[in-house]
C-alpha cells in the first residue's frame, strides 16, 4: 500500500509545508512500506519539485473556485482509492484540520491530528505520537483500522532533498461542487503566517501600549519573523486577534521564539513551548518564562530590544 | 432555528498533568475541569445570541458520563435551554462525532456549534466529522457569524488571514476566538439551570479506530544561558553558533 500526501499549494505554487509533508511521506513510507504519492490540487508550477522530497509520483488535480473541505476531502478520498494508498498525509494547518476529519470519515479511516514522530507499523500495529495537553505531555496512538489519516505538525520535519524532479501527471477527480460561496478572502502578503512561521518575535503587556510596537517590528523586520504577542494585549486591542499565541490562540513550533515583555504564564507557554529556541527578555528576574527558556535577558526591554536589533544587523552586515 | 452546541470538559488550565498505570491513563487526581473554553466562551454564546435574535431553542450536547454533569449545568446556567448527555465514555473523535451527528439528524438541528479544538487533545477533529456524517458544509475556525434566519455569512480564519462566505441551509461551524464574548453566568441563571431539563440518552453503536496507548512528558530542557544585556553580540553569536537559529 502507499503513502499518499497532499501538498498544500497557494498562489500557484507548492508550499513549504508541502514539501514538508512530503518528506514526511517519504520517512513514513521507508518506515512502513510503500511508496509516496503526493497530491496537488489546482495549478502549481514547482510541483515536480515534489520528487526531489521523496514523492515517486505527483498527480494534479485541476480545480477552480476556492478551498471546501467537503471537495478537497473528496478529491483526496478518491486519490488514495485510486492509488492505493491507505496512509493519507495531511498538514496540521487551517485547510488540513478543517478537511482532515470529512476525510477520516470518508475513507473510514482512524485519525490523529497534529503527529510530531514518524509512524511504525511492527506486527501489524500502526502507532504514531503526538503531543496532547499543549505540549505538556506526548501520547502515543494506535490506529486500528486498515485506513489512516495523519495531520502533522508544522515544523516537526524540515523537508530534506532525497531524490530528483518527477514528471507530474495530471488526473481528472471530480470532487462535487460548493454548496456555498466564498464572497471575500484577506491575507496579509508576504508575512508568513504565525503556525508556519520559523521566526517568531513576540510581545506582552511590559510593552506598556500599542505605541511602543515599533522596536518589535524592526526586530522582526531585519530577522524576517513573524510577529506575535500575548493574549491580554490582543484582548486590550494592542494588538489585532490573530497575533494572540498560547493555549487559546494560535500554538506556534517555530525554530526561534523570542518572547519580549511577556510574564510566561502557563497558558502562554502551552502554545509555545515547542519552539526550538526560546529568548526570554524581561526585567523581573522571577519571571516564569525564564524557566521554559533557552537564553535570557534580565533588564528593560526598551533598552534590549534596540540593542538586538543593532548587533544584529552588525552581525548581518559583517556575514 | 434549532441549535446544537457540543460541550466538551477539559482539565482546567493550570493543571498539573501527570499519568498513572504505568503511563497508560491521565491522573484525574486533583484535577479540576472546565468546560472547553472555546466551546463556552464562543460556541455556546453565539448560538445563545442568534436565538435571542431569531427565536428557537439551544441544546448542549456532551458525550460523556455522569461525572461532566457539573459542566453541562454550566451551559444551562449560561443559557442554554436544555442538555443532552450520550451517556458513555467518549473513547475517540469518531465515536463522539457519531454521537452528535445522530442526535442533530433526529432532531432538526440548523446549526451544530463545536469548538475550535478541545484544549487536552488539541484534535480539532469532531466537528468536521459530523459536518461529513451530516453532509454539511463545514466552517471551522470562524471568528465571526451573522445570520438573518435565512443566510447566514461567515467569516473563518484560513492560512495567514480570513475568509468570508454565505451559506444558505444547514451547516456546522467551529468557533474560534472573536465569534462571541465570553458571558459569565449570573444567580439567576444558576438557580434556573437547576430546573432546566438534562437529558441521559443511550449511545449509538461506533467503532472507535484511535486509542491512546500510552503518555509520556516531553523532553526537559537543558539549563537557561542568561546574557549580559550590555552584550547582545554575545547573544546573536549565541543563536547564529549555537542554537543555529539566526
Ligand atoms: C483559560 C485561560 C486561557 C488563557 N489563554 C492564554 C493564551 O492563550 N495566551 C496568553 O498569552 N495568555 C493566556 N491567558 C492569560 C495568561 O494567564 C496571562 O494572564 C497572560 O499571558 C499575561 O500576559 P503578559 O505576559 O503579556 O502580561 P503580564 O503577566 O502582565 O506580564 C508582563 C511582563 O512584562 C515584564 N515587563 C514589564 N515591563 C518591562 C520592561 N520595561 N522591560 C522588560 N520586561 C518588562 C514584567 O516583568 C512581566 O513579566 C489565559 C488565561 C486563562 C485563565
Ligand atoms: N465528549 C464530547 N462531547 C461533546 N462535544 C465534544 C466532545 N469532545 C469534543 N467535542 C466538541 O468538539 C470540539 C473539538 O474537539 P476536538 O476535535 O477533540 O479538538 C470541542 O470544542 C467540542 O465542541
Amino acid at each position: 500500500m502507499s503513502v499518499l500526501v497532499f501538498a498544500e499549494s497557494a498562489k500557484g505554487k507548492v508550499k513549504k509545508a508541502g514539501f514538508e509533508a512530503t518528506y514526511y511521506g517519504h520517512l513514513t513510507a521507508q518506515s512502513i512500506g510503500g511508496d509516496v504519492v503526493a497530491l496537488v490540487i489546482g495549478d502549481a508550477a514547482n510541483a515536480a519539485d515534489l520528487g526531489k522530497y521523496g514523492a515517486s509520483k505527483v498527480i494534479q488535480v485541476n480545480h477552480n473556485g476556492s478551498f471546501d473541505s467537503g471537495v478537497y476531502a473528496s478529491i483526496i478520498a478518491q486519490a488514495a482509492e485510486q492509488n492505493g494508498a491507505n496512509t493519507v498525509i495531511v498538514n496540521h494547518s487551517s485547510s488540513g484540520k478543517s478537511l482532515s476529519g470529512r476525510l477520516a470519515v470518508k475513507m473510514n479511516a482512524g485519525l490523529v491530528s497534529g503527529v510530531n514522530s514518524i509512524p511504525t507499523a511492527d506486527g501489524g500495529s500502526f502507532k504514531v505520537k503526538k503531543p496532547v495537553f499543549s505540549g505538556k505531555a506526548i501520547a502515543e496512538c494506535e490506529i486500528n483500522s486498515a485506513n489512516r489519516v495523519l495531520t502533522l505538525m508544522g515544523n516537526a520535519y524540515p523537508p530534506v532533498e532525497v531524490s530528483n524532479e518527477v514528471n507530474v501527471e495530471n488526473a481528472s477527480i471530480d470532487g462535487g461542487a460548493s454548496s456555498y460561496t466564498v464572497t471575500d478572502t484577506k491575507t496579509a502578503d508576504g508575512i508568513v503566517p504565525l503556525p508556519e512561521a520559523e521566526l517568531v518575535v513576540s510581545a506582552g503587556r511590559g510593552m506598556k501600549g500599542p505605541e511602543n510596537w515599533g522596536i518589535i517590528e524592526e526586530l522582526a523586520d531585519v530577522i524576517g519573523a513573524t510577529t506575535a504577542c500575548s493574549r491580554p494585549v490582543a484582548d486590550t486591542g494592542w494588538r489585532p486577534h490573530h497575533e494572540h499565541v498560547g493555549q487559546t490562540g494560535v500554538a506556534v513550533r517555530p525554530n526561534l521564539y523570542i518572547a519580549i515583555g511577556i510574564s510566561g504564564a502557563i497558558q502562554h507557554l502551552a502554545g509555545v513551548n515547542s519552539s526550538k529556541t526560546i529568548v526570554v527578555i524581561n526585567k523581573d528576574p522571577e519571571a516564569p518564562f525564564f524557566k521554559a527558556a533557552d537564553y535570557g535577558v534580565c533588564a528593560d526591554l526598551f533598552d534590549v530590544v534596540p540593542a538586538l536589533t543593532e548587533a544584529i544587523k552588525k552581525h548581518k552586515s559583517d556575514s | 432555528m434549532n441549535l446544537l452546541v457540543c460541550i466538551s470538559k477539559t482539565p482546567e488550565t493550570t493543571a498539573k498533568i501527570a499519568f498513572k498505570d504505568e503511563n497508560s491513563s491521565f491522573d484525574t487526581d486533583g484535577v479540576q475541569f472546565i468546560m472547553n473554553p472555546y466551546d463556552e466562551w464562543y460556541a455556546l454564546v453565539r448560538a445563545l445570541e442568534l436565538k435571542e435574535q431569531h427565536g428557537g431553542k439551544v441544546i448542549a450536547i456532551n458525550v460523556g458520563d455522569s461525572s461532566n454533569d457539573p459542566v453541562i449545568r454550566k451551559a444551562l446556567a449560561i443559557g442554554a435551554d436544555e442538555a443532552v448527555r450520550v451517556d458513555i465514555e467518549a473513547t475517540s473523535s469518531f465515536f463522539v462525532a457519531k454521537q452528535v451527528a445522530e442526535y442533530a439528524k433526529s432532531n432538526d438541528i440548523d446549526i451544530v456549534f463545536t469548538g475550535k479544538e478541545t484544549i487536552d487533545y488539541n484534535g480539532a477533529e469532531v466537528g468536521g466529522m459530523i459536518a461529513e456524517m451530516l453532509e454539511q458544509p463545514y466552517f471551522s475556525f470562524a471568528s465571526h457569524m451573522d445570520h438573518d434566519g435565512s443566510t447566514a455569512t461567515v467569516t473563518r480564519d484560513i492560512e495567514g488571514g480570513v475568509e468570508v462566505a454565505e451559506i444558505n441551509g444547514k451547516f456546522v461551524i467551529s468557533a474560534a476566538k472573536g465569534l462571541a464574548e465570553q458571558r459569565i453566568p449570573n444567580m439567576r441563571g444558576i438557580m434556573m439551570a437547576k430546573r432546566k431539563p438534562l437529558n441521559v440518552i443511550p449511545a449509538v453503536e461506533a467503532e472507535g479506530n484511535v486509542k491512546v496507548l500510552s503518555y509520556e512528558l516531553p523532553p526537559v530542557k537543558g539549563g537557561i544561558t542568561m546574557v549580559d544585556a550590555d552584550d547582545m553580540d554575545k547573544l546573536v553569536k549565541l543563536l547564529h553558533e549555537e542554537a543555529k537559529v539566526l
